[in-house]
């Protein structure tokens, strides 16, 4: 493997830190690209359209899904921090119906 | 059984770049479903998919995959004190996770108050300033959330939000003062290439004191286990934060603002905070705490080669081993019991490889009769006297668990 060390010619004394000095050269860095997963779960039964509307945008479905059992007021809180915080653009009229649907636990739609 | 409480096909396609919306991307590979794990979290729900299928990453547990939240499976723990890269634990909060990073192109900037403005390569990085390593623990404020009780909403992560690694770079404190700081600066702040998806959404950045960022060990690192950081882990530039939780340690470091007024971004001011009491521990409903940002980290250790229920043998004795870590600070002592704590007895520690990082211990514990049930427990002190508290702590984040573990054993 080709070393940073010889791509730019620099070879240095590493500094342990509370140790003693070691010659040592770095790895190379290289130009990177990748593809990330993205998860493509959805939210299933009734009342979970605004739940799929507004609520993958930002993050996959398994932030909601794994979720505990919460109460329908941590909910509220949940979604105004979404809408205040983070910007989610959720419709007014939305935002009942997502707290409901949420409200009957993770596995939704029950 | 949860209809959707794993992954059923975790497809790959470009990452969502800036305010790419959900629509249209192109799905292009086929789905890489590990087996599942169940963390076990009183009143279940901990049942989680692995993958292999993230880039740089072998088998990880997911807890969301967009943007990743990828745990550590706790038998990479009982490998060694270094956790791998490709196991190395991954906390996004955005998903605008950058694509691709160019290295002849990457800058990291230092601007705001200071003398000169710096815009440095990473070769010029790499060459000017004296190089450094440490091997420090990197542990999500939020490890272990799953285990509050009552539960609390937030990434629900077991005990593998966590891991160590040898670290080298530079001193945030020589870039500092290549820039030159002027009087008057109070806070220094990070931000890295990821982005919010949304506009208007607030750019994740945090800020330390001044004479934090100064204190010669914050470093920014290159190297991770002596490679390259895995992309998912903050490639090409990390800043480390020893003894710190992991909110501080900004992955794909690009810019570094000193500030001379304090810093009220949201993830400064009102995110990651925590009640101003030991431990970090309130009564679940109280009122009108004082909070704090979360800082310094505290005492843990934790079991290895054996999981709850795990049955051992009648005859001769039987080896426990595990890690541990001071937090702040080193381990003192580590210590088991098998009398849910009414005694203890000593661990013997391994090699010290740095105080801020994993430290392995063993025991043995003699047999037990036949059918006996054993709690057995571990539990470390620091250097500073910090000792792991015997209840567990509660506050509304779940942030800062640290409770001595219990893990019951069968004697069979
Ligand atoms: C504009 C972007 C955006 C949208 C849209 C959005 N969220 Fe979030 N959400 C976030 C961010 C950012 C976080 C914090 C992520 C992290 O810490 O990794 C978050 C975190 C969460 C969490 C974890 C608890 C917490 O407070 O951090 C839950 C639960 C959640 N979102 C639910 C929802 C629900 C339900 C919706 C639909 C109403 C939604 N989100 C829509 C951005 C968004």
């Amino acid at each position: 493997m080709q070393r940073f060390a010889q791509t730019f010619g620099v070879l240095l004394a590493v500094a342990v830190l509370g140790g003693s000095a070691t010659a040592k050269d770095v790895p190379e860095l290289k130009s990177e690209s990748f593809e990330l997963p993205t998860g493509d779960r959805m939210f299933t039964g009734a009342g979970a359209d605004p739940v799929n509307n507004n609520c993958l945008t930002c993050h996959s479905a398994g932030m909601v899904l794994v979720q505990p059992k919460l109460s329908k007021t941590t909910w509220e809180g949940i979604v105004k921090k979404m809408i205040n915080v983070y910007k989610a653009p959720v419709p007014d009229s939305d935002v009942a119906g997502i707290v409901d649907y949420l409200s009957n636990g993770p596995t939704g739609g029950k | 059984m949860i209809p959707f409480a794993f992954e059923k096909r975790a497809l790959t396609r470009r990452a969502l770049l800036g305010s790419a919306a959900l629509g249209g991307a192109a799905l292009v590979s086929a789905p890489a479903l590990a087996d599942m794990v169940d963390l076990p979290f009183s009143g279940g729900g901990g049942e989680r998919a692995t993958t292999t299928s993230f880039p740089q990453k072998g088998k990880m547990i997911v807890q969301r995959t967009r943007p990743p939240l990828l745990e550590t499976p706790w038998d990479t723990f009982d490998k060694g004190v270094f956790t791998p890269n490709d196991q190395f634990y991954v906390r996004w909060h955005w998903a605008g996770i950058p694509e691709s990073v160019d290295v002849n192109t990457f800058r990291l900037k230092v601007h705001g108050n200071v003398e000169r403005e710096l815009s440095l390569s990473l070769p010029e990085l790499i060459q000017k300033l004296p190089r450094v390593e440490m091997a420090a623990i990197n542990q999500c404020s939020g490890n272990s959330r799953g285990f509050f009780g009552p539960r609390v909403p937030g990434a629900e992560w077991g005990n593998g939000a966590m891991g160590n690694a040898k670290w080298t770079g530079f001193r945030l404190k020589d870039l500092l003062d290549r820039a030159g700081v002027k009087s008057g600066s109070i806070q220094v702040r990070f931000a890295g290439l990821e982005k919010p998806v949304i506009e208007g959404g607030p750019h994740f950045m945090k800020s330390l004191t001044i004479d934090h960022a100064r204190d010669g060990e914050v470093m920014v690192a290159y190297a991770m286990n002596g490679e390259a950081l895995p992309f998912l882990n903050g490639f090409p530039l990390r800043l480390i934060v020893p003894g710190w939780y992991a909110t501080y340690w900004m992955k794909m470091l690009t810019d570094i603002d000193v500030l001379d007024k304090p810093d009220e971004n949201f993830w400064t001011k009102k995110a990651y905070l925590i009640p101003d009491t030991p431990g970090a521990n309130i009564t679940p409903g109280e009122k009108d705490v004082k909070m704090v940002p979360i800082n310094r980290m505290v005492p843990r250790s934790f079991f290895t080669n054996v999981a709850p229920g795990d049955s051992i043998k009648t005859s001769g004795p039987t080896d426990l081993r595990g890690i541990a870590f001071g937090g702040d600070c080193g381990v003192a002592k580590v210590e088991t019991s098998i009398d849910g704590g009414a005694s203890w007895q000593a661990a013997e520690l391994g090699p010290d490889d740095g105080k801020y990082g994993f430290r392995r211990w063993d025991a043995k514990i003699s047999s037990p009769a036949a059918g006996s049930r054993l709690s057995v427990q571990v539990r470390c002190t620091n250097t500073n006297g910090l000792v792991q508290p015997d209840k567990p702590n509660w506050n509304p984040s779940g942030f800062m668990r640290n409770v001595i573990e219990t893990v019951d054993l069968v004697a069979a």
